[in-house]
């Protein structure tokens, strides 16, 4: 890692002390929430009903569980790299800034996906441990997955990063939430598998990256067979992250640098 | 190092089919506080941005410290002090935090950025100010924390965008005294400004830049002995009772202004002329002799006025 991504990264860490004390308490209160409410409460419904089966012979809780963490990363990504990025543009201008040192706008890119593929570590690693301690699946699967969880967060974080950044409409900013990332959220293969959903719309769920994520999240916390070879499913989120980083640092250029 | 800080011909600006910046060609020595004034949208920080290696050139020649922006803009940004027309600081940060950050930017070791930013409060007056967020500063406080953070690389050129706009009199003049302290110290300046008392008070040499063309170039006082009298006599009249003054006029000053509000004679001899002017009958409201200042010169480049 170059200096000046190094420096950026720094700069991140700086900032989050002001703001940390929010955000870690909902990095550790929504896991144990939604694996309550959901997991627990709900789950004992399912698994008196038809469950088992159709969930691949797990219980609820143990299906639900790791898709959860699969979407809470892409949520948290989505989150760290929408509005904050869009501020440090249009608002408090701190990128430009930077960049009137020697850091260029590809530092700037580079460690702000640096910066939130550490949050996604510390976030799913304590999601990771709320799963283990709830049973929904052993201390080893529980570590399996934080590695496809973060590269959930990190197939999103660099297109989202480049939406926040290309656009202007602080709405068309907050639409994408709320026709972007809440639909996956809910229909991705977290709550169910997407054998459910009406024909036509089970490759959209496939085409997007969370599906991947849950389904790789889910193999690994269960030991189960991903619907794919799992380095399929990593090829695909890291061609996301790959891609997206690429035209995230072209945005940036056009925005920043002109 | 080289004998020319800055050095521009035919340098341009493009954004899309508008052009900002339109060839204009300067240099900019070591040591001297170089200024570029003009009104809104005359192209001054569309300049400023290309020098300060974060705008790329559209066309022309450019070198800063000796370097060509377009390869070599990190290296040239890393001896580089910016302060630009916005403040661009971390409101949510305290006063110290944002020049620790922007320190860091540079690579600079945490022990170094910490003594000069310990120098740098004390040269801007903000030190009972260091573990303050930023947000509550007052516009003045703000504005010299920027400089101070452009300096904590001791960079060997500082490019100021318009240092003092939006400041009280008062904080203009502490603004002025310490890049006045800084070019003493043989910092080079570049400084951007539609006022005419900035680029007299700060710049040894400047151009008056117009539409994205430099419409002169000289020190202040070169400038007004080129272009005006020394002396310019304003005279006010009544509502309506303006009309037709000027041609009545004629003759009596070396140039006459007829401005909207007030009718401008230039001329060598004001006394003489005030004499005349009461001969003639003509009964003013009011009669003011000044010095003659840039605000003339421009007046006299391009017809208008620099402050609107
Ligand atoms: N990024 C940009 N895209 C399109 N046009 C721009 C851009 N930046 C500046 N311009 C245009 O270029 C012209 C010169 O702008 P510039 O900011 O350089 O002027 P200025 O002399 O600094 O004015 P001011 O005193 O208002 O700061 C203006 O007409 C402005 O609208
Ligand atoms: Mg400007």
């Amino acid at each position: 890692m170059s200096a000046p991504v190094l420096r950026v990264l720094e700069a991140h860490a700086r900032t989050y002390r002001r703001t940390w004390m929010g955000s870690v308490v909902t990095t550790f209160l929504n896991p144990i929430l939604f694996l309550l409410a959901m997991g627990v409460g709900l789950g004992a419904l399912v698994d008196r009903g038809v469950g088992g089966a159709a969930l691949g012979g797990f219980g609820y809780l143990e299906f639900l569980a790791p898709g959860l963490l699969a979407a809470t990363a892409m949520q948290t990504a989505a989150a760290d790299s929408a509005f904050p990025v869009r501020a440090r543009i249009k608002w408090v201008k701190t990128y430009h800034a930077a960049l009137a040192t020697p850091v260029s706008a590809r530092d700037l890119v580079v460690g702000h996906l640096c910066w939130v593929a550490l949050r996604l570590v510390l976030a799913a690693s304590v999601f990771a441990l709320v799963m283990t301690a709830f049973g929904a699946t052993g201390p080893a699967g529980g570590a399996l997955a934080v590695l496809p969880a973060v590269l959930t967060g990190m197939a999103f974080a660099p297109p989202i990063t480049a939406i926040a950044a290309g656009g202007s409409s602080d709405y068309g900013l907050s639409s994408l939430f709320r026709f972007g990332i809440v639909p996956l959220f809910l229909f991705s293969g977290t709550f169910f598998p997407i054998s459910q959903l009406p024909a036509p719309l089970q490759p959209v769920a496939v085409v997007t990256p969370l599906w991947h994520g849950v389904e790789l999240a889910r193999a690994a916390a269960l030991g189960s067979a991903p619907a794919w070879p799992p380095l399929a499913h990593g090829a695909y989120l890291v061609a996301w992250l790959l891609v997206g980083a690429a035209v995230a640092v072209r945005v940036f250029d056009r925005k920043l640098v002109r | 190092m080289s004998e020319i800080v800055v050095e521009a011909a035919g340098l341009t600006k493009r954004f899309g089919a508008f052009t900002a910046v339109d060839g204009i060609d300067f240099v900019v020595r070591p040591g001297e506080a170089f200024g570029f004034l003009g009104p809104n949208g005359a192209g001054k920080s569309s300049t400023m941005r290309m020098i300060g290696a974060t705008s790329p050139v559209s066309q022309g020649h450019l070198r800063v410290l000796g370097r060509d922006p377009a390869t070599d803009g990190a290296a040239i940004r890393s001896r580089l002090g910016v302060v630009p027309q916005e403040n661009t600081l971390d409101a949510e940060l305290s006063v110290y935090e944002n020049l620790l950050i922007y320190g860091r930017y540079f690579d600079l070791p945490r022990r170094v950025i910490n003594e000069r930013v310990a120098e740098l409060l004390d040269f801007v007056e903000l030190t009972d100010r260091r573990e303050d967020r930023v947000d509550p500063l007052s516009g003045g406080m703000k504005r010299r924390l920027t400089i101070a953070r452009a300096l904590v690389n001791q960079p060997d050129l500082l490019l100021l965008d318009e240092p003092t706009t939006g400041l009280d009199p008062q904080a203009r003049h502490l603004v002025w005294d310490r890049l006045y302290r800084l070019k003493q110290r043989g910092v080079t300046l570049v400084v951007t400004t539609h006022y005419m008392d900035d680029a007299e008070q700060l710049c040894d040499r400047l151009v008056v830049m117009d539409q994205g063309r430099i419409a002169a170039e000289g020190s202040p006082r070169e400038l007004i002995a080129r272009y005006v009298t020394r002396e310019v006599l304003e005279l006010r009249f009544a509502a309506g009772l303006q009309d037709g003054v000027a041609d009545s006029v004629h003759g009596l000053a070396k140039r006459v202004e007829d401005l909207p509000d007030r009718l401008l004679l230039y001329t060598d001899e004001a006394d003489q002329v005030v004499a005349e002017i009461a001969d003639r009958g003509l009964e003013p409201e009011s009669v003011v002799v000044r010095r003659s200042t840039l605000e003339d010169v421009f007046l006299r480049l391009t017809g208008r006025s620099l402050v609107e």
